[in-house]
């Protein structure tokens, strides 16, 4: 688990770091999360080397009670319930009406791409073992 | 008899583990209350655990900050957890490289949809400049929408509520909807509960399929970048 936690950690400060440099306007941990994949997937190789146990392990734990981690922030409604009840009715409305726009949107578009006709030639462009995963 | 309670709640209520531990305790009853209900996205343990937490902050008249000074310690764990999601998007990566133009065209769409219609429907209801401009980031993931709120002068706070409200809404009917179009691949149910509704959204798909998780994490990290470069633009056009 240590381990685990010096890799999540430590990528999230190069993230950190890295935004402080470069002036990105992605968070530190976004950008260690682009960084732990990239490393993942070379490391990996093309033989699909499994991930390191741990890591695999104290990740999974982590994502499966990611939900609990928003609670503090959320709790935080509380400080902004004057706004909140000014201009509920706007809020409310534009909340769920653009949640539920950009789900269907997002779904629908992304069920539409993959199910469109593949046309062959454009695959054939690319250079072999890029074009289609292997385990298919 | 309300003294007695009341000398009893002071020594502790300063101390963070209790905040700590309640927050714990509250998200439990949450997700015993999903399992219960034979786990419907719509009894989403966030929101219980929110109004559980906000319901005993109001009663004992805490202050959020006093809360904070407990909860923070939950809150800093969302770092890690933000890397962490690096594991599923390795594992499947096969999946995404085979599906990189499919996933470009629909985060597109998705991120656009999710910016444009907020700001208009505000703005169409008479809601204020501020409002529209906090609600413009609320897809993000809240750090990206925090600091996107804050550049194009919405109110920080505010969006950070919105995420996680936002995320709440995608996270309880985001499943069904997809499933009344007759949407039932977890790379697109993923993707839209990542661009749509951020960690929360995600967090649901991901207790659900690992296909999906990966594809929710992609959508979360592309959606920030895009929205970190898409919201500053419109916010020059609304002014």
């Amino acid at each position: 688990m240590l381990f685990a936690l010096l890799v999540l950690i430590g990528c999230q400060l190069i993230g950190e770091l890295a935004r402080e440099a470069f002036h990105l306007t992605l968070p530190g941990p976004v950008i260690g999360m682009f960084l732990l994949a990239a490393i993942l997937v070379i490391r990996g190789g093309k033989r699909q080397r499994p991930l390191p146990p741990d890591l695999e392990k104290t990740g999974e734990a982590l994502i499966a009670s990611m939900g609990l981690l928003f609670v503090p922030a959320g709790v935080g409604v509380v400080a902004e319930a004057d706004l909140l009840r000014q201009e509920w009715l706007p809020i409310v409305v534009a909340l769920c009406v653009s949640t539920i726009l950009s789900t269907a949107v997002t779904g629908g578009v992304m069920h539409f791409m993959m199910n469109r006709p593949k046309r062959p030639s454009v695959d054939a462009t690319l250079p072999q073992g890029l074009g289609e995963p292997s385990h298919d | 008899m309300t003294s007695v309670i009341e000398n009893l709640w002071m020594p502790v209520a300063p101390t963070p583990l209790l905040w700590l531990t309640v927050t714990i305790m509250a998200y439990l009853v949450g997700r015993f209350v999903q399992r219960a209900c034979r786990n419907t996205p719509l009894a989403n343990p966030v929101l219980i655990a929110i109004v559980i937490i906000v319901a005993i902050l109001l009663v004992t008249a805490t202050s959020y900050q006093t809360y904070f000074g407990g909860a923070q310690f939950i809150n800093f764990l969302l770092g890690p957890t933000t890397v962490a999601l690096a594991i599923p998007l390795a594992k499947n990566i096969n999946y995404v490289r085979s599906n990189l133009s499919s996933i470009g065209v629909a985060l597109l769409a998705g991120s656009v949809t999710a910016i444009a219609s907020g700001v208009a429907i505000v703005l169409l209801m008479g809601g204020s400049h501020t409002v529209a401009l906090s609600i413009a980031p609320k897809a993000a993931t809240t750090p990206i929408a925090m600091a996107v709120s804050q550049e194009i002068g919405g109110v920080p706070a505010l969006t950070a509520a919105l995420v996680i409200l936002g995320g709440i809404v995608a996270a309880i009917v985001g499943q069904m909807l997809l499933n009344g179009f007759r949407i039932k691949d977890w790379r697109a149910h993923g993707l839209a509960a990542g661009v749509a509704g951020g960690g929360i959204a995600a967090a649901q798909v991901a207790s659900k399929d690992e296909l999906g998780a990966a594809f929710a994490a992609l959508g979360i990290g592309l959606n920030g970048l895009l929205t970190a470069l898409l919201v500053p633009l419109l916010a020059l056009v609304l002014k």
